[in-house]
């Protein structure tokens, strides 16, 4: 069903709009112009086909997924062993279980599901047995039982998860109907599918339910019975009744020792299994696993409830408990994720879902219980799908949220991780909390439904109840006002703390496709073989075989690579490796360099390529003999045989003209017009430049930079300096000749700082006086970047130019810009026009750029429209940045400015550097979204790359990959060193590989994906309306989550939202994305502002482009010195009036000061007693000595370390003027521009996903 | 009555004027027929030491065409207070100032001895002198530090009002500011690009505020101190300059083995003169240009970087093969008439062994009247000492230069003004005086004349238009009348007008008159100038056959041989150098550069002129020869060993000393006054250099006729050229036979 859909609905689509490159996104784009009725159309006929489908794979199910389960258990074992499980196993043990974990879930799931088969076989089958536990559970567990297959269990608990978070049209009918099942299902997930499936229909009921829910406290009297048996020992429960799980657990938590045993013992539990695999030990387990995972699942599909909850009591929930502890993502994620996400709140999502269960619980008024029963709710539930889940989930990792844990871990952990926190609390300490809850649950399925119910509680939405999240769930009483409980949906903030629990250990990337923790958590990371996911983040762990499957599920491909990324002090940066002379190592044909993934055959005389297979001599230089298992005995000695990212210094055969390069220069371009002189801007650069020249960037901080450099003043013509160390004074020498741009000097332009710093200090000191009195307003601006250049091309050496700019250069000269913002063009189809450059000069300049090194930074200070759509052209592809700061006045904007330039200056830079990311046979790197130029389809050209700088990569199928090998990609940049030396950045990455849609959709990363789709949408305006941009995001959304309702969920009710756990949030942010100014200016957004806003997208990494469209949102009343609170969601009703909030979007910082904030606190924070007093004006917080007031500046400063450009401060105070623009950040709510709310934007997407659906 | 000798030195000391003919035919079939035109050589601003200028303006006809000055000539009927024209007849009421006037009470200009008078012209602002400094920095280093040197000794030899400016260039062109303090500022052109002269402008931003800014910005007041801030009053800007110069770097861009540096002379100067025009129109203006080398790129090339391609000889230009010659002259000359147009003058400082691009370079002066110096170095004393002179003053303490002159010549009904020869440009003012017939720059009355010297001299061409049977009546007298308007080196403005007049005789009934009143000399000079006017126009062969065909005695000779006409054993470059000076220099000076002059210095008597001969290098003899660009101090072959024996220094060989010192003082006194120095030479028999003196002096001996003469005379002459002995015979011939 879902491929012919896809298909179908492609291939139409796709022709009418050829401009996007990605197939996939063309069908999008054209799908547009009406893609309600071609759904339809595809929706009815899928409608019929969907269900037998479904049905089909049931039967066919069993068998296949049998056979599947052994299979690729086996294989996977195998391979890890051999391969990577011994190395990594080394030296990775202790974190190594997490991750050996996922691998074996993921394999197993991922092999599990017959390759060839479609998906939807295999899913079916899954989903039968899960279907009918799901059934039991709630509607969204269907899903799960594809993936299950083999995790079935896991994968039933998450898709129930999932399931229960929202369904909205249904939710009457739903609602009813689950009612019952609830009463019934009770025992298993009743809450969980019932409760949160019907809440979102039922909305308004649940509200009504809501304030019962609080009650479902008295669930957790249920869920406490659950706990009960569960609580005592989370893990022990666990462990008593799942030893093994427990045991595993009890590993993750101890990590090494454990396992081994654990995982024997565990083998019996599919998660011990799993875990097992990665060691070869395991891998008989898992199989084993897995097979006894079949037999609970026939017992799940004959009775549900029954044989969830006595699969899980007996072996699988301990081993489901267990599993969730260790692989808290697929716990989490699944059923999970919804409670947990409002941790003990947000958790209350979880329980939302069950919305209807809320009654249920009503009587437990207590919200700890509820949310422990909500949250055991699902860990029943979950703990048996977990189990294959889990194995499937390992991903989750992400969950670990080891801080939420810490945190508030008892009361939030409960609701957080309801469905998570056993897999947490196994893992976690702490967490066993909940876990009891879970064995608690596992028995009572009824408990599951109280625990439901708790989360209702959360409905807290209520207006006032502002009060911090954690206080607010308490309280949690409150009036249903809503449609649809805010509490009920899948909360953002739920989801990172409840990754930040799940990850209490350094994150190894010796296993292949297992997803990292989310940006949002901190974690340490080991090489293990694969590139840290500070490098490299991918869209999806699991890539589909085949390009059909790829197409059919709509997920985008795509990994986030960031080549120079800055690691944190505790982990090394990459090592360097001289192969001599002749260069690199590499594969003969497809010239792949020497990593990780050759394999070394014939004794060592060779190795094969593990992108073409193509096989090699090994130079004899380079030979080693291989020890028994056939790996190179100096394979630990040589970072390019056991780690993911290194270097290797580059020979002159890697440079331009074949000589080693000199080293790079940086040219300070600076506009000196009369609004620049006016505004303090050339001042201020003057006088920074004098201490920050001390600070040019150098590779070993003993030595002096190499960096040389070199002044440019500018207006309407052009200044250059002579500074030469022998002269007394500096010489100018204007250029007025700026319609044929050239460098009037060499000697004496580009200079050694220390040697000429007399000189350079008296040029800084002069040139604010020479052009105090200036009169001249014009500017131009294509000149002085061809200047800069011209001076580089005489040094024969590549650069950085930093140009301080303030106007739209209107003199005459080339790449001179007319005034063409145009208002009245917004939301036509000649929109983007708006956002193409104006003339094509820049285009043919940044060329030039590019070809030469030369990197262009932009600064700009425009008190007026200057047309960042064309000036950033030449910025955008050499690789450099643009900074924008509209109105600069150097009173406030100064400390912003000098941070950002002081940063831009200092950071790790390479030149003249080209990517190439190579990939394994069957998948192919088609599409690129960055600051960069390409003039083929294969080479990224980069004039410049920093560390900040990243840039996405979307991969396309030209074959089928193998479950065997998995995909793997290489990316290799060469570049110039800030010392001048020629080197190759080469990272490593392998994922792996499914046959199985439920695999996929376990193993993705949300962030990511948007992070893909924002860059992709950012494009898109350029040579499409903004409309129809839109619609092509919710189309390919509603797409992959209609076929993952399809194809792996069980089949429930039609208006049942059921979302994958790992994508439970993308509705929300990708309503933030809609939302974004790009996509949807308000009506005082500028032009400039959109354009300023798209390229800086276009280079974002993950962490930024979440917090940039997810902004984090810190109660500060709740701060405490040596922790951070915990997140609140974006939205106006989560703030309290008597409350300080500190908002970060990445690029504004704001202080919103709640009108009736106590006393204490404003002279705490701003050392006065009244709130009118407070000074809105200020941009730095005073210094008090006090906690309060040293926690929030450290807070601060923290934030601001974290990003790479300054935030300037910003307090609003509440019903003040400027909280306009702080509420355009709270992205959940409706914003001025006509965006719509999270609550109105899922209940969009559910239409959608039943348009295609039906 | 004195002899015509005397007349005509009278005239040419009180005047400034020698004419071909004294008596001038009475008709133009009469003057055809004498072959050498009416015409004369004038030096507009000869010194007049005892010609105090008077302080008011002169008296013009005030018919419109007319408009010459009140002149001794003129009748004047003191009691109606009325003069008649003696050009146009007209007559003319005196001014009211002149009511004072009679018999007894006559201005100046009406005095017969003031037949050049000179007024000073008090409208209009003074106008400070202008000197640009256009320097060429891809020098050797020394060459370039003898230069700088020079450069700030001029400054002190600036009045301390006069503006200064200082454009350099190599591969870039910079022009410099010199009114800031602190940084150093200059403007900086490509050097390959041809710029019109309002780009240069708005680079420079020298427009005024009003055509750049339409923001309504407000007029800033920058306009004195900002047009200016190029060029400015030497005594502001005497230490910033000095200092400037002294940091003056060469040209940093390397120059790659086997390549010649780029030199951006042709920018450099259209950026001077786009400079001047934008800022100084119709001041008096000097661009001063050094260079070191020929251009090598952009407009005004004259040869490519490249080595291995040397610069066009003659021989390339014969062949056409000089392919950027022609592009090169026609943008100079463009840049020249721009230049002239606007009253400044461009001269030329060219010091280097090989040719730096005189010849597409020479009209820059020629036009503008400004100076070509030709030398090895920089670091020479010819060009120092040169340069020196540019800058010297006369006895009032003025420079001796003046610039932006017109010279207007009227002419009485029966002469007509032909053209003109000399370092001007026609003003293209077609007046009644003014000929069809053109001979050297026609079709005018008016020239232009940006840079003067007192020795500046033109040669005037007329033609008698009178016909044969409209006989002048006896005793009639033609009359010229040259006004020269130029603004002088103590910045008036000033008017000199010379008046003459010659009586018109018959050439039938008086053609001894006629003959006697024939002035050799100068007719000599005069076609010598047509002669290289036509040779820098027309080619070589075929200018000495128009020659051969006039008839010219003696200098005809030496003319023939001289590099004036003569291309072989010159370049193009020192073939424009010697014509350059040639159409500029006073009588006395041009007969020099024709026919050199020959001391004789031995223990026989007192130093005499000899014969410009083989036959006059003799041993005993120590020769001094002065051809003007050369001075040749030869000792003869017994003096040299005497020399090199050391007698001069016993005491009892005193004389022997006295006799080597005598050509070497008389030598020093022809370096006091000559203008450019010429090169001195000190050698002897045998010596290298001699072959100076030998490729000069009349190859009375050769190598074919060597043992015809006696064997004590002279020095052979190793070439195939004809002696003056056989061109007199086949002169002669030529003479009584064909042409009768």
């Amino acid at each position: 069903m879902n491929v012919n859909q896809h298909t179908p609905m492609a291939s139409p689509y796709g022709q009418p709009q050829p401009s996007f490159g990605q197939p996939g996104y063309a069908p999008l784009d054209g799908s547009y112009p009406a893609p309600y009725a071609p759904y339809n159309g595809p929706a009815s006929a899928y409608q019929p086909g969907a269900p037998p489908q479904g049905y089909s794979p049931f039967t066919s199910f069993p068998s296949k997924a049998l056979a599947a389960n052994p299979v690729s258990d086996l294989p996977s074992p195998l391979d890890l062993g051999p391969v990577r499980g011994p190395p990594t196993s080394g030296p990775p043990p202790v974190s190594a279980p997490q991750q050996y974990n996922q691998y074996s879930q993921s394999q197993g799931s991922m092999q599990n599901g017959p390759p060839p088969p479609t998906q939807a076989p295999p899913r079916p089958a899954v989903s039968q047995p899960y279907n009918q536990g799901a059934m039991n559970l709630s509607g969204p567990h269907p899903s799960y039982p594809q993936h299950y297959g083999p995790p079935s269990t896991m994968q039933q608990v998450t898709n129930q998860m999932t399931g229960m978070q929202i369904t909205s049209g249904p939710p009457t009918a739903a609602g009813p109907g689950y009612a019952p099942p609830h009463s019934s299902q009770p025992p298993v997930s009743t809450g969980y599918s019932a409760a949160p499936q019907a809440s979102y229909t039922q909305a308004p009921p649940p509200v009504s339910s809501a304030p019962t829910q609080p009650p479902p406290p008295s669930g957790p009297a249920a869920p406490q019975q659950y706990y009960s048996g569960p609580p005592p020992s989370s893990q022990q429960p666990f462990n008593s009744s799942l030893p093994p799980t427990s045991q595993q657990q009890q590993q993750f938590t101890s990590s090494v020792p454990p396992h081994p045993p654990p995982q024997q013992t565990l083998p019996p539990s599919s998660y011990s299994g799993p875990v097992p695999t990665q060691s070869q030990p395991p891998v008989p387990p898992v199989s084993q696993a897995q097979q006894s995972f079949p037999t609970p699942q026939p017992p799940f599909s004959s009775a549900p409830p029954p044989v969830s909850q006595s699969s899980f009591a007996t072996g699988p929930p301990p081993s489901a408990p267990g599993s969730f502890p260790p692989q808290g993502p697929p716990p989490s994620s699944q059923p999970g994720s919804f409670p947990p996400p409002g941790p003990p709140l947000t958790s209350a999502p979880s329980c939302q879902y069950p919305g209807p269960m809320p009654p249920q619980q009503q009587p437990p008024p207590s919200q700890p219980s509820p949310y422990h029963s909500g949250h055991h709710p699902p860990r029943p539930q979950m703990p048996p799908t977990s189990m294959a889940q889990s194995n499937h989930l390992p991903p989750g990792p992400q969950g670990p949220a080891g801080p939420p844990g810490p945190l508030q871990q008892p009361p939030s952990q409960p609701g957080m991780q309801t469905g998570y926190p056993p897999q947490q609390n196994g893992a976690f300490g702490q967490v066993r909390g909940p876990q009891p809850g879970y064995s608690g649950p596992y028995p009572g399925q009824p408990n599951y439904g109280a625990p439901a119910p708790a989360p209702p509680a959360q409905k807290r939405l209520d207006p006032d109840a502002i009060p911090s999240p954690q206080a607010s769930d308490m309280p949690a009483v409150q009036k249903p006002r809503h449609r649809i409980d805010p509490d009920a949906i899948p909360s953002p903030i739920q989801v990172i703390e409840d990754d930040k629990a799940k990850t209490t250990e350094p994150f190894t990337t010796g296993v292949r496709g297992q997803a990292p923790p989310l940006v949002t958590t901190n974690f340490q990371v080991q090489d293990q073989g694969n590139a840290s996911p500070r490098f490299i983040r991918c869209t999806a762990y699991n890539m589909p075989c085949t390009a059909d499957m790829a197409k059919q599920s709509q997920v985008p491909l795509a990994a986030v690579i960031k080549p120079l990324a800055t690691l944190p002090p505790d982990e090394a940066p990459p090592l360097v490796v001289d192969h001599g002379e002749s260069g690199p190592i590499r594969c003969n044909r497809c010239k792949a360099y020497m990593c990780p993934y050759m394999q070394f055959i014939e004794g060592g005389r060779r190795f094969q390529c593990g992108f073409c297979s193509c096989v090699t001599e090994v130079p004899p230089h380079y030979f080693q003999h291989l020890d028994h298992t056939g790996k190179r005995v100096d394979c630990y000695d040589r970072p390019e045989l056991s780690l993911g990212s290194y270097e290797f210094l580059a020979t002159v055969d890697y440079c331009k003209n074949n000589k080693l390069p000199p080293p790079p220069a940086f040219i300070f371009l600076i506009d000196v017009s009369y609004n620049a002189v006016k505004s303090g801007m050339v001042n201020i650069v003057c006088q920074e430049l004098k201490t920050l020249l001390d600070c040019l960037p150098r590779e070993n901080p003993e030595v002096e930079s190499a960096v040389r450099v070199g002044f440019v003043t500018y207006n309407k013509v052009l200044h250059f300096y002579n500074v030469k160390s022998s002269l007394a004074q500096p010489q100018m020498m204007v250029v007025s000749d700026v319609s044929d741009m050239f460098v009037p000097l060499l000697d004496g332009f580009l200079v050694n700082v220390n040697e000429s710093r007399q000189v350079i200090e008296s040029l800084l000191d002069q040139i604010p006086e020479m052009f105090a009195d200036t009169r001249e307003t014009e500017t131009v601006f294509g000149p002085v970047i061809q200047a800069g250049l011209e001076a580089l091309k005489a040094a024969d050496c590549a650069g950085k130019l930093f140009v301080f700019h303030t106007s739209l250069p209107i003199a005459e000269a080339p790449g001179k810009l007319k005034n063409r913002e145009d208002k009245k063009l917004i939301g036509t189809d000649k929109e983007k026009s708006l956002f193409q450059p104006q003339v094509g000069f820049y285009s043919s300049l940044a060329k030039e750029c590019v070809a030469q090194g030369c990197c262009v930074d932009l600064f700009l200070f425009p008190n007026q429209y200057v047309d960042v759509a064309t000036l950033a052209v030449v910025p955008v592809s050499t690789g450099g940045s643009v900074y924008k700061y509209t109105y600069f006045q150097a009173q406030s904007d100064q400390e912003r400015f000098l941070n950002d330039l002081r940063r831009d200056v200092q950071k790790l830079v390479g030149f003249d550097a080209v990517m190439r990311v190579r990939t394994s046979t069957g998948i192919r790197a088609t599409d690129f979204f960055g600051s960069f130029y390409m003039s083929n389809t294969t080479d990224v050209e980069l004039a410049g790359l920093d560390c900040d700088k990243a840039i996405t990569v979307e991969f396309k199928h030209d074959d089928k990959l193998s479950e065997e090998t998995g995909a793997l990609m290489q990316c290799a940049v060469l570049y110039t060193s800030c010392s001048g030396q020629r080197r190759l950045r080469v990272h490593n990455m392998a994922v792996n590989c499914c046959s199985q849609l439920a695999d996929l959709y376990r193993n993705c990363e949300t962030d990511t994906i948007i992070n893909y789709f924002s860059k992709y949408a950012f494009r898109g305006v350029l040579s499409n309306p903004t409309k129809a941009v839109r619609e092509t995001l919710v189309n390919q959304c509603a797409q992959i989550l209609a076929c993952y309702r399809k194809n792996c969920a069980s089949p429930s009710s039609a208006g049942q939202l059921i979302l994958p756990e790992c994508m439970k949030l993308l509705p929300v942010y990708l309503n933030c994305v809609l939302k974004s100014d790009v996509l949807l200016p308000g009506a005082d957004v500028s032009l400039d502002d959109r354009a300023y806003l798209r390229q800086l997208i276009s280079c974002m990494d993950v962490a930024e482009s979440h917090v940039f469209f997810y902004p984090r949102l810190l109660p500060v009343m709740k701060l405490e010195s040596g922790s951070l609170p915990v997140a609140v969601r974006d939205s106006e009703e989560r703030l309290s009036k008597g409350g300080v909030y500190l908002l970060e979007t990445g690029l504004h910082l704001f202080l919103w000061v709640g009108a009736s904030v106590q006393q204490e606190l404003l002279l705490n924070i701003f050392g006065t007693p009244s709130f009118s007093q407070i000074d809105s004006n200020v941009t730095s917080l005073p210094v008090l000595d006090n906690p309060i007031s040293q926690a929030l500046r450290e807070l601060i400063y923290s934030f601001r370390a974290q990003r790479s450009r300054y935030m300037k401060l910003m307090v609003v105070k509440q019903e003040d003027r400027a909280e306009l623009i702080f509420r355009h950040f709270l992205v959940e709510d409706k914003s001025a521009s006509g965006g719509a709310s999270y609550v109105d934007f899922l209940c969009h997407m559910h239409k959608e996903i039943r348009q295609l659906l039906s | 009555m004195t002899t015509y000798q005397e007349f005509i030195q009278q005239n040419e000391d009180r005047d400034g004027v020698r004419f071909s003919w004294n008596l001038w035919p009475s008709s133009r079939l009469e003057a055809t027929r004498l072959v050498v035109p009416v015409s004369c050589l004038f030096t507009p601003l000869k010194e007049r030491p005892n010609l105090p200028p008077v302080q008011y303006e002169p008296v013009l006809c005030s018919r419109a065409n007319c408009k010459a000055v009140l002149n001794p000539l003129c009748q004047v009927d003191f009691r109606a207070k009325i003069w008649a024209c003696n050009f146009c007849f007209q007559r003319n009421p005196f001014p009211p100032s002149y009511a004072g006037i009679s018999d007894v009470n006559q201005p100046a200009e009406l005095m017969p001895q003031f037949s050049t008078i000179e007024y000073i012209v008090q409208r209009g602002p003074a106008a400070p002198l202008i000197f640009l400094y256009v320097v060429d920095t891809c020098l050797e280093e020394e060459d370039l530090q003898a230069l700088k040197e020079s450069l700030q000794m001029s400054l002190s030899l600036l009045p301390p009002n006069a503006l200064v400016g200082l454009i350099t260039f190599g591969r870039m062109v910079q022009v410099h500011e010199l009114s800031c303090e602190g940084i150093a500022k200059s403007y900086v052109f490509r050097g390959t690009k041809d710029l019109t002269a309002k780009q240069i402008q708005e680079m420079l931003g020298l427009t005024k505020p009003a055509v750049t800014g339409q923001q309504g910005r407000p007029l800033a007041p920058q306009d004195a101190a900002a047009t200016c801030k190029f060029l400015q009053p030497v005594h502001r800007v005497d230490m910033n300059l000095t200092d400037l110069l002294g940091e003056l770097q060469r040209d940093p861009w390397p120059v790659p083995q086997g390549k010649r540096p780029l030199r951006s002379t042709g920018v450099a100067l259209s950026v001077a003169v786009g400079l001047l025009e934008g800022t100084f129109p119709n001041t008096g203006a000097r661009v001063m240009l050094f260079i070191g080398g020929p251009p090598t790129q952009g407009p005004g090339m004259v040869v490519g970087d490249e080595l291995k391609t040397p610069i066009r000889s003659w021989h390339d230009i014969q062949k056409d093969n000089a392919r950027h010659l022609k592009k090169a002259t026609k943008y100079y000359e463009a840049l020249a008439n721009r230049s002239a147009t606007n009253g400044h003058s461009i001269d030329i400082y060219a010091c280097a062994l090989d040719q730096t691009g005189l010849l597409e370079m020479k009209c820059l002066s020629n036009l503008t009247g400004g100076h070509i110096v030709m030398g090895d170095s920089f670091n020479t004393s010819l060009f120092k000492q040169t340069f020196q002179r540019v800058f010297s003053k006369d006895y009032n303490g003025d420079f001796r230069m003046a610039f932006g002159g017109v010279l207007e010549v009227k002419t009485s009904r029966e002469l007509k003004v032909s053209g003109a020869i000399g370092p001007c440009v026609s003003l293209n003012s077609k007046s009644p005086c003014v000929s069809e017939n053109e001979l050297g720059i026609g079709g005018t009355s008016q020239w232009k004349v940006c840079g003067l010297n007192p020795s500046t001299t033109l040669g005037i061409y007329f033609e008698v238009v009178n016909q044969h049977n409209a006989p002048v009546p006896q005793g009639g007298r033609g009359a010229v009348q040259f006004v020269t308007q130029y603004q002088h080196s103590n910045t008036q403005r000033r008017i000199r007008v010379t008046t003459i007049a010659r009586n018109w005789a018959d050439a039938q009934s008086q053609i001894q008159h006629i003959e006697s009143s024939f002035d050799q000399e100068a007719a000599a000079v005069l076609m010598a100038r047509l002669g290289v006017f036509r040779a820098e126009s027309e080619e070589g062969p075929d200018v000495l056959r128009w020659l051969d065909r006039q008839l010219i005695r003696l200098f005809m000779f030496h003319l023939r041989r001289s590099p004036f006409l003569q291309v072989f054993n010159n370049s193009p470059d020192e073939s424009s150098y010697y014509r350059h000076h040639f159409v500029r220099q006073d009588l006395t000076q041009s007969l020099i550069m024709i026919q050199p002059i020959l001391y004789s210095y031995s223990f026989h008597g007192p130093p005499e002129p000899v014969l410009l001969d083989s036959s006059s290098i003799l041993p005993d003899r120590i020769l001094l020869m002065d051809t003007f660009f050369q001075l040749v101090i030869y000792h003869g072959e017994t003096i040299a060993q005497w020399r090199k024996a050391g007698y001069q220094e016993m005491a009892e060989y005193e004389n022997f000393k006295q006799l080597l010192q005598a050509p070497l003082d008389d030598a020093q006194e022809i370096l006091q006054t000559r203008f450019p120095m010429p090169r001195y030479i000190d050698t002897e028999h045998g010596g290298s250099q001699a072959r100076f003196l030998l490729s000069k002096v009349n190859p009375s001996q050769t190598h074919n006729n060597l043992y015809a003469w006696g064997q004590e005379t002279g020095a052979p002459i190793l070439t195939d050229d004809v002696s003056l002995q056989v061109f007199m015979d086949h002169l002669k011939k030529l003479a009584v036979s064909s042409s009768a």
